[in-house]
């Protein structure tokens, strides 16, 4: 895992919960393509936070490879649909799986960036404490953040939070009841995607109250 | 102009250059992007329709699958950057479907559960390029793919093969769906990469 931040000439600026392309040209004009959620709050230095695929084309230069310095393409913002502006009183209601989290930080940047006072959760599924992106940033969450860790691999000794994958249970004490009428956005894998927004239905979530962002592994 | 990413060597292009189109990869998974749950809609409430030609039409379930249906392989484009090759397909043609009706449309909406929509021009659903999918790979569709059916339209990016499909309207003009209003291209053709608005 790394975040870049990068420097982008041109760039007009995005909305929080947008992605962008990068495109890497190799020596002899070789070209790979991939797109990255924005993980920065709009106004700040453009971030974007790579998870190193093994089978990857892309990740492992990003990751490993890249330095201070180097230039390639991008292309963006792209997206308008997975998005918050930080306009409405509704809850917000964030879930993430692993990565998934990077463009709901963008969104918890944001939120603290204009001092928005809209009440706002995240729950946050990860296979260790040491998989969890943006940790020290998380533990001191701005007011009416509540942040909901569950891990569900290894926990540290003393872990008081959730060690399991997220279920109806979880859901129930964490998201808010539907006639709340949150607002939902659910970025991580297709499978954990389905879970927690199935989930939400069955406690009587509006399904077009529920927005989606799915990876599969994309290298 | 292209600038060089220093060290980057890729693993270069895989499958045939004629089947890739630019900025796509192989894959052999098959990724899913849905902008919200997947629905479940019973077989025994589902229906699909056509609307928009001289008289509304629509069939059950079993009076789908009672249609002429055909079997489908082809190569899928997805705007996110994957192509899977040799994907195969079960379902009806949207000529077939369109026989049944009687208008002078030059596009259509294809209408899905979960509000998602999509637009296309009539040329591009017309003349064996199009399909409502019921089964790939000799399996019902699954619904995270789109199951019960889902449009197939394989020579445009993947988005416009809806999921979850349910109706096409039939339309004298050209109104952007439901990607097509959120940044992505009015009609898509992967060979143009025509991923986003200004491409």
């Amino acid at each position: 895992m790394r975040t870049l931040v990068l420097e982008a000439d041109g760039w007009t600026g995005h909305r929080a919960g947008q992605h962008l392309d990068v495109r890497l040209t190799a020596e002899g004009g070789y070209q790979a393509e991939r797109s990255y959620s924005i993980a920065s709050a709009p106004g700040e230095p453009l971030g974007i936070t790579i998870e190193l695929l093994d089978d990857g084309e892309v990740s492992p230069y990003l990751v490993e490879e890249v330095r201070n310095g180097d230039r390639f393409e991008l292309r963006g913002p792209i997206g308008g649909y997975f998005v918050w502006d930080g306009s409405g009183d509704a809850p917000v209601l964030l879930i993430a799986g692993g990565s998934g989290v990077a463009p709901l930080m963008s969104m918890i940047r944001h939120r603290a960036a204009i001092g928005s006072r809209t009440p706002t959760r995240l729950l946050y599924s990860s296979r260790s404490w040491d998989d969890v992106i943006y940790r020290t940033e998380l533990e001191e969450p701005a007011d009416g953040l509540e942040v909901f860790h569950t891990l569900t691999r290894s926990q540290p000794p003393g872990w008081t939070g959730y060690a399991r994958r997220i279920d109806q249970e979880m859901l129930g004490e964490v998201a808010w009841p539907a006639s709340e009428e949150p607002r939902v956005f659910i970025c991580g894998s297709t499978r954990f995607v389905d879970a927690a927004a199935d989930g939400l239905v069955a406690m009587g979530y509006p399904p077009l109250s529920i927005r989606t962002e799915r990876f599969g592994a994309t290298g | 102009m292209n600038i060089i990413s220093r060290g980057f060597r890729g693993r270069g292009r895989e499958g045939p250059p004629d089947r890739v189109p630019p900025g796509q990869y192989v894959t052999d998974d098959f990724p899913v992007l849905s902008a919200g749950p997947t629905p479940h809609t019973p077989l025994d409430q589902w229906t699909f329709s056509i609307t928009g030609g001289a008289e509304p039409l629509s069939w059950s379930w079993d009076e789908f699958r009672a249609l002429p249906s055909e079997e489908i392989t082809k190569d899928i484009h997805c705007v996110t950057k994957w192509s899977k090759l040799d994907t195969s397909w079960e379902g009806v043609s949207v000529d077939t479907l369109l026989e049944a009706v009687e208008h002078d449309a030059a596009f259509v909406m294809a209408i899905c559960d979960g509000g998602y929509t999509t637009n296309l021009p009539l040329e591009d659903v017309s003349d064996g390029k199009a399909w409502v999918a019921y089964a790939y790979g000799g399996e019902p569709l699954d619904p995270e793919h789109g199951g019960p059916a889902r449009l197939l339209v394989p020579h445009l990016y993947f988005w416009k093969s809806a999921k979850w499909v349910r109706s096409l309207d039939l339309r004298d003009e050209d109104e952007p769906g439901f990607w097509e209003s959120n940044g992505y291209h009015i009609r898509g053709d992967p060979w143009l990469e025509q991923r986003y608005w200004g491409d």
